[in-house]
Formats: C-alpha cells, sequence, structure tokens
C-alpha cells in the first residue's frame, strides 16, 4: 500500500496513495457536496460539484476524478473553493425546476439539501427554462426527466451492477436526455435501485408516488424474508401500514442494493390478511374466537391422537415460531416435522450440505465458478449482482448446467442434465481443467435441483465434483448451496426436520392422502398441492389467505415478517433479526405467541414465557443462534447419495420471479411487474447468454 | 391637611366624577351594536381556514405536507396520491379546529396560497363534531370567502 501525505485546509494526513483525492478527503472527514460519485460505480466526473482548491492547479479540480499526489495542498473551504461549488449548483439549478413540494424527493433529496448548504440565495436566471418529455420505464420507476441533472449514476448502475444496459445518454450539453431509447421498461430484477441512486427527483418509485414525506415516516431496521439472502433492509411506516422498504448498508450481504420484489411487494402486506381466527363449520370458514379455534384443534389432537398430527414450516416462518411448534409437536409424541415443503434432498446432519459456505462476500475472492441448475438471477438477484461485479474484474471463468437463461454476464454453457456434471466430475469435460487449474473454485447448486425426486444423487454428485477439484480447502469452502426459502437454513439449523421415525413432507402429504395422518398443522406453507392433504384436518398458522388458508379447517392468524420479531438464518448461515415495524392486523398475534397459547389449551405447556426464553432455547438447540450476523463455518462431511439420477434437464425453481410467496403474490405491484415481464418475453436483450 | 378637609367636604371627587361623565356624553361612541355591526380587520387577521382554488376551478393543494409538517398543534390530518390525470392531490384534508391554535404556519408555509385563514371568526358550534373540518368543507369555505381572502392578500402583498 503507497501512502502519501497529503496537506489539507493546512493540516497534513497520511493517507492511501491509491485513493482519488475524494475518497481520501471523505476519509479523513471532510464533507464534500457531490452528486455523480457514488462508491460502488465508476467515477464519472460529470456533475463537478466536488471541485476543491488545489495549490499550483490553474483550475479548481473535480476531486472525485483526481488521483492522490505526494504532497498535494488542498483546500476544502477556500474562497476559490466555495465560489466555484456556489457557480456550479448555479448552473445545475438554472434548468431544474422548482417543484419541490410537489417532488417525492422533496425532503429527502440531495440536491435541496447541497443547494441549502452550498448555493446562491438567489437566482440571476430570467430566460425560460429547459423541459424534457418524460420516459417510459416500466411499472416500478417513474420519470420526470426535467428534474434530471445528468449525473448518469442511473446510466452507470444498469450497465455495471444490474448488467442490462437499457438506460444511456442521448445527445449533449443542455440537450442531453436520460433515456430508455426503447421506451421499454427495464428487464432488470434490481431496477428499483436507480431510485435510491438518483440525487434528484428524476427517477422516484411509481406505487410510492405521493403517498408519503418522508418525515411522516417511521424508520425501523430490519431483514428482507422474500429471499433466503436475508438483505438488509429499512422498512419506512406510518401509522399501520408499511409505506417502502429500502436498502441498509451491509457489506457482506446487499452491500446497497435490494431486488424489486424486496422493495416493492410490500404493498401485498395490505391485502388478503388474516385479521381473525376461522373455523370450518359445514364446510364453510366461519369467523370464532381465539378459544373455539384451540378448542377445536385441541379436540382433533385428541381424537387422532399426537403421533399421527403432522407439521410443515412455510418458506416465511421465523426460527422462534418453528422452535415452539417443534416442541408442541413432539410434546404430543408426533415426529412428522418438516420445514422443506418442496422436499430438498439436503442433510440435514450436515450443516455443509446446505449453506452457502463460501459466503456471499466470499465470492470477491472466488476465481472460477461452476452453477448447476440455479439462475441466480431470480434466486437471489444480489448474490447474481456479486457473482457479476466479480466476473467484471476478469479471471473468473462461469460453467453453468441447466438452462440457457440470461444471468447478465457472459458463462460457458456445458450442458443441460446430470451427465454433463458426471462427465465433469470424472474429468471428461474441458470445463473440468478450468476447475481443477482454479485457486478457489466455487460451484453453487439450485434449489430446483435439490427438490426434484433425485436431489439427493444430485447433491452427492456436487459434492464429489467439489471433492474432485478442489472446492473445500482448509482455508476455503466453495461448495454452496442456494435456497430461495428465507426458512430453510433457521429450519434446519434448528431441527424442524423428522424426528425418528418421522415422515419428510412427501411422505406427510402421503400420508394425508391415504388417511394415515388426521392432523396437519402447516405454519404458513403454501407452496405444498393441497389436493394431496386428502381428508386431513388441516389448521393453517400464517398472515395470507393463499392456498394453505383455503384448504385449512381451523385458521390462525399470524403476522408477516414486518410484525415480528424473528431469527431468520439466511443463505450463508448468518441468524439475523427482523423487527417489529407495525402491529398485525386485528386479532393477528405473533406466530410463536399462538403456539405457545395453544400448548396451554392443549395441555403440552411449552416452558418459555417470553421471547427471550424462547431464544435461549433456540441457542440450546443449536448455539448458532446465540451468534446473531456472525457466520460458523461448518465442517466439511459426506453427504448426498451416489443413486442415479434421471434424464430431466437441470432447471431453475423459479419462474415467475415476481410471485414466489403468499406476500408477493397479494401485491398489486408485482402483478404489473408481472404482465410486463410477459408482455416483454420475446427475448431479452442483453445478448449475454451463453 | 386643611385642603384635603375642604375637598372632602364639598364632595368635589363627586363633582369631578360627575363632569368626566359629562364630557364622555359628547364624544364619539366606542361601543358598536355587534352583530349589525362589526371592527376593523387586518388583511393579516388569521381567522377561519379555507382552502382556495385558482379561478378555473381547479383547487390549489397539491398534498406537498408542508402545513401538515409545520403545525404546531398537530391539527393537520393530509392523505394524497396521484389523482386519474396523474396530478399531486389529497384525498385527504382534515383540519381539527379544536387543537388549532391560529398561528398561522400553514398558511406561511403554503407554497401556492392554497390553506389560508381568513377574515372570518364567526364559525362557533354546538357540538364539538362540527369543528373537525374535512377537505369538502375548508373547500366550501374557500368558494364563499375567495373575494375577502383575495382582497386581503392583496393588501399584504407589498409587504412580504
Amino acid at each position: 500500500m503507497s501512502e502519501a501525505k497529503i496537506t489539507v485546509d493546512g493540516e497534513e494526513y497520511q493517507v492511501d496513495g491509491r485513493l482519488t483525492l475524494f475518497q481520501a478527503l471523505q476519509y479523513i472527514g471532510k464533507e464534500i457536496p457531490h452528486f455523480c460519485f457514488h462508491d460502488r460505480l465508476s467515477i464519472a466526473g460529470n456533475c463537478r460539484m466536488c471541485l476543491v482548491e488545489v495549490e499550483k492547479a490553474p483550475k479548481p479540480v473535480a476531486s472525485c476524478a483526481q488521483p492522490i499526489m505526494p504532497g498535494m495542498v488542498v483546500f476544502t473551504d477556500s474562497e476559490k473553493t466555495r465560489k466555484a461549488r456556489k457557480g456550479v449548483m448555479e448552473f445545475l439549478l438554472i434548468n431544474h425546476p422548482l417543484d419541490c413540494p410537489i417532488c417525492d424527493q422533496g425532503g429527502e433529496c440531495d440536491l435541496q439539501d447541497q443547494a441549502m448548504a452550498y448555493g446562491h440565495d438567489r437566482t440571476r436566471f430570467e430566460e425560460n427554462k429547459r423541459a424534457v418529455p418524460d420516459k417510459e420505464m416500466g411499472p416500478l420507476v417513474k420519470t420526470i426527466m426535467t428534474r434530471c441533472i445528468h449525473c448518469t449514476r442511473c446510466v452507470r448502475f444498469a450497465e455495471e451492477v444490474a448488467g442490462v444496459e437499457e438506460i444511456g445518454a442521448l445527445h449533449r450539453g443542455e440537450d442531453m436526455e436520460i433515456t430508455t431509447y426503447l421506451e421499454k421498461s427495464l428487464t432488470s430484477e434490481m431496477s428499483g435501485n436507480v431510485i435510491d441512486l438518483c440525487p434528484v427527483g428524476a427517477l422516484t418509485s411509481k406505487p410510492y408516488a405521493f403517498t408519503a414525506r418522508s418525515w411522516e415516516l417511521q424508520r425501523t431496521e430490519s431483514i428482507d424474508v422474500l429471499d433466503a439472502v436475508g438483505s438488509n433492509i429499512r422498512v419506512d411506516s406510518r401509522g399501520a401500514e408499511v409505506m417502502r422498504v429500502l436498502p441498509r448498508l451491509n457489506d457482506d450481504i446487499n452491500e446497497e442494493w435490494i431486488s424489486d420484489k424486496t422493495r416493492f411487494a410490500c404493498d401485498g402486506l395490505r391485502r388478503q390478511r388474516l385479521d381473525r381466527p376461522y373455523v370450518r363449520r359445514d364446510g364453510k370458514l366461519e369467523p370464532a374466537s381465539w378459544d373455539e379455534a384451540f378448542q377445536a384443534i385441541a379436540n382433533k389432537f385428541r381424537e387422532t391422537g399426537g403421533s399421527s398430527a403432522a407439521a410443515i414450516a412455510g418458506d416465511q416462518a421465523d426460527a422462534e415460531a418453528m422452535m415452539a411448534l417443534k416442541d408442541l409437536m413432539r410434546a404430543y409424541g408426533s415426529p412428522h416435522t418438516d420445514c422443506r415443503q418442496d422436499s430438498a434432498g439436503v442433510d440435514p446432519a450436515v450443516r455443509a450440505s446446505y449453506l452457502f459456505n463460501s459466503t456471499i462476500a466470499g465470492i470477491d475472492a472466488a476465481d472460477a465458478l461452476l452453477i448447476v441448475g440455479a439462475n441466480p438471477r431470480t434466486e437471489a438477484t444480489v448474490v447474481n449482482a456479486r457473482i457479476r461485479r466479480r466476473w467484471r474484474i476478469g479471471g473468473f471463468r462461469i460453467g453453468v448446467i441447466g438452462e440457457a437463461a440470461d444471468l447478465t454476464y457472459r458463462y460457458d454453457l456445458l450442458g443441460a442434465c446430470g451427465d454433463t456434471l458426471r462427465d465433469l466430475v470424472s474429468g471428461r469435460h474441458r470445463f473440468a481443467n478450468v476447475l481443477k487449474d482454479a485457486v478457489r473454485p466455487m460451484i453453487i447448486v439450485g434449489p430446483g435441483l435439490l427438490a426434484r425426486e433425485d436431489g439427493r444423487s444430485i447433491l452427492g454428485l456436487a459434492r464429489s465434483a467439489a471433492e474432485t477439484f478442489g472446492v473445500v480447502s482448509d482455508d476455503w469452502n466453495g461448495f454452496n448451496v442456494l435456497h430461495t426459502a428465507a426458512s430453510r437454513v433457521g429450519g434446519l439449523d434448528l431441527g424442524f426436520v423428522p424426528g425418528p421415525g418421522g415422515r419428510e413432507t412427501v411422505d406427510i402429504l402421503g400420508g394425508a392422502q391415504n388417511g394415515d395422518l388426521g392432523l396437519i398443522w402447516l405454519l404458513g406453507a403454501d407452496e405444498i398441492d393441497m389436493d394431496r392433504l386428502g381428508e386431513a384436518f388441516v389448521v393453517y398458522q400464517g398472515h395470507h389467505g393463499d392456498a394453505g388458508a383455503n384448504r385449512a379447517d381451523v385458521i390462525l392468524p399470524g403476522a408477516a415478517y414486518t410484525e415480528k420479531s424473528g431469527t431468520y438464518v439466511n443463505i450463508e448461515g448468518r441468524p439475523q433479526q427482523t423487527t417489529l415495524c407495525t402491529f398485525p392486523p386485528g386479532d393477528a398475534r405473533e406466530d410463536w405467541t399462538i403456539i405457545r397459547a395453544f400448548s396451554e389449551i392443549a395441555g403440552h405447556k411449552l416452558p418459555y414465557d417470553s421471547l427471550t426464553h424462547l431464544r435461549e432455547r433456540l441457542i440450546e438447540a443449536n448455539p448458532v443462534f446465540g451468534h446473531l450476523d456472525e457466520i460458523r463455518p461448518a465442517p466439511w462431511q459426506i453427504f448426498g447419495d451416489d443413486g442415479t439420477m434421471h434424464d430431466a434437464p437441470f432447471s431453475s425453481s423459479i419462474t415467475n420471479f415476481y410471485m414466489t410467496d403468499p406476500i408477493s403474490r397479494c401485491s398489486e405491484t408485482m402483478l404489473q411487474c408481472t404482465k410486463m415481464r410477459q408482455a416483454l418475453t420475446d427475448g431479452t436483450r442483453t445478448g449475454m447468454s451463453g | 391637611m386643611m385642603l384635603k378637609a375642604v375637598r372632602s367636604f364639598l364632595l368635589w371627587e363627586m363633582v369631578v366624577g360627575h363632569w368626566k361623565t359629562l364630557t364622555y356624553l359628547f364624544r364619539l361612541k366606542v361601543t358598536i351594536n355587534y352583530p349589525y355591526e362589526k371592527g376593523p380587520l387586518s388583511p393579516r387577521f388569521r381567522g377561519e381556514h379555507a382552502l382556495r382554488r385558482y379561478s378555473n376551478g381547479e383547487e390549489r393543494c397539491i398534498a406537498c405536507k408542508l402545513c401538515e409538517a409545520i403545525c404546531p398543534a398537530q391539527a393537520i390530518t393530509i392523505e394524497a396520491e396521484p389523482r386519474d390525470d396523474g396530478s399531486r392531490r389529497t384525498t385527504r384534508y382534515d383540519i381539527d379546529m379544536t387543537k388549532c391554535i391560529y398561528c398561522g404556519f400553514c398558511q406561511e408555509a403554503c407554497p401556492v396560497d392554497a390553506i389560508v385563514e381568513g377574515p372570518n371568526f364567526e364559525f362557533a358550534t354546538e357540538t364539538r363534531e362540527e369543528l373537525m373540518y374535512n377537505k369538502e368543507k375548508l373547500l366550501a369555505n374557500g368558494d364563499r370567502w375567495e373575494t375577502e381572502i383575495a382582497q386581503a392578500l392583496a393588501a399584504d402583498a407589498p409587504y412580504r
């Protein structure tokens, strides 16, 4: 690391010589106004707001594009600097409309703030202002292009991070316009991030338009559960309503991006909510009191006997609720519990078999990647952005066995079936050498594969591939399993899996169908085939009136992820907690409290009265829950079968990215996105497929 | 001592008092025959609220919520959404007149002169509920008082 000595405002500082002047000034704590510079995008240097005076330079220099030179003497608050900033601000405001009162960015606008801090107090411009026609950017991004100050952050984001070259600038000078060229919506799953990036109100959120002001929102830091990545989010709520979801900085997980589903599916939290218990009487669901609902379940338990009851946990169940439900089922003597609705063939006994072992940040260190039957772009969007960034740096060959999807980076399509993977392991395939030569190779196994009947065999083969190619060594474990269910890793960690002699999801469904099992407790499980539940008595505990609630005999209204403090373990095995942002609607309650209350009526009182006690129980079940936001590396062991595989091609588990769970299925915005994507299905346009 | 005794004996205070009464008898009267007569109001008088319209009938309020933010009594509640033509409008504009302290910050904050405190001060009601003003009531106020409000704003304009 080359150190350089620079003088800023009369004081000497030692800084990293590889930084730009702007970064160095930020590092030593000087506030420099800026619009176009962004930490995670390339340097454009076109807003000129970061001008500073440098000794011996004839003009003020744009600090963001200025490399450090040893011995530089910089003035960040001199008369010349202040005058330069005022001038730049005046130019920026020449064509910026004064419509702050109707602008959604008002109150959280960089231009507003910096005009107050660094601008002139009056205008000298008397000519007509420029007007620019608005552009169509789809159902998520609203454009008011007259407000654009041409910082090109959105253009750079689309090109560099999202990997869709669909935003660009036409013309030059005052006539410059940011446009989508074809007036089509963006085909990126991360397009919502341009809203955060835009320093002015040119790109704003369409679903959120005009509904709230930044100053009337209550901000709560939480965790996203609509995919399994565990993106850190900030939930902005007003009263009892979640108004919007924004990303929160976490360099180890989502950096500062989130997917469109995470950001925009929050309007689904207002629709189709279960807000009171229901009991089915004479084939019709009727509103009931908590007591009636609990009695109905307790009677059924008595009738069928505890051992013929089973529980399936859904994709958004929190660890606390799963722990409580597992304890309840065991107290009743039932070993039939499973948190894998899709019957994913991972090995619950071996933690390394279901984790994203390399960690998400570990992608930056990898130098070759084999994707087996996964489509990270839809299954874990922000992870895909990480892979793309690593690929852009170079020296990162990517091979894919599976569908020829557009992943926003170039890859070698090795094949579509299990044969290719077998060829690879035996060294017959040309890509085998790429993996062998790599120092830190990486394998990503998709959730679609594990859910297949031969999932265990594929996992076993992937493990032998990992061992063959040195994917696992003392200081590196590049064997990664991708999940789409936020509850999955947590459920496996705490052991919400079949006990001794217990049934897995497939067998539970089979048992329900042939009458072996009389009572099925669905903890937010909506993705199973409800027709296969046969005549069984179904208890549905969840927050949305989806497939499960339709089939249920008793409905217990629970809380969605913004309405409870729940622990979720992300794909890396990192436990994180959501926060209560708004209260559950009506009579709905936090899920673990429902199970705790029922256990008392059922006569199997669970031994915890508070969340703290329950969390102690969680730590007892698995110590990883005691280390929030930390990753405990999983030891490498033998897992998977070496059975046969069938010939079906490897495919992704997600067909419609925008609707994968009860919340996003209820979301109006996600519906519009789905329609938009269907209209665009005549081929994606990035030209990066294979 | 002597003087005081003489004044007391001659009921001098009473004479002064009667003289005062007599002089006021011939002066201009300050009482007015309210409600048939009313005193003058400053153009800056802050009375009952009103929401104004443009001369083409379009409501002025653009739901920027600055009045809601500035209101020290938190008497204003606004909800907004895009109207069918895409413009920013309120769906709800309520003022709790029992909370309002008539400070006039709302009209100072308004960028489009939509919310104003008009010259009307006679809006006493028999029930508390009637003082919960909604958007309809405020717009009706605006329509009724527009002439006076416009005059008051014009009169005060040179000083702003």
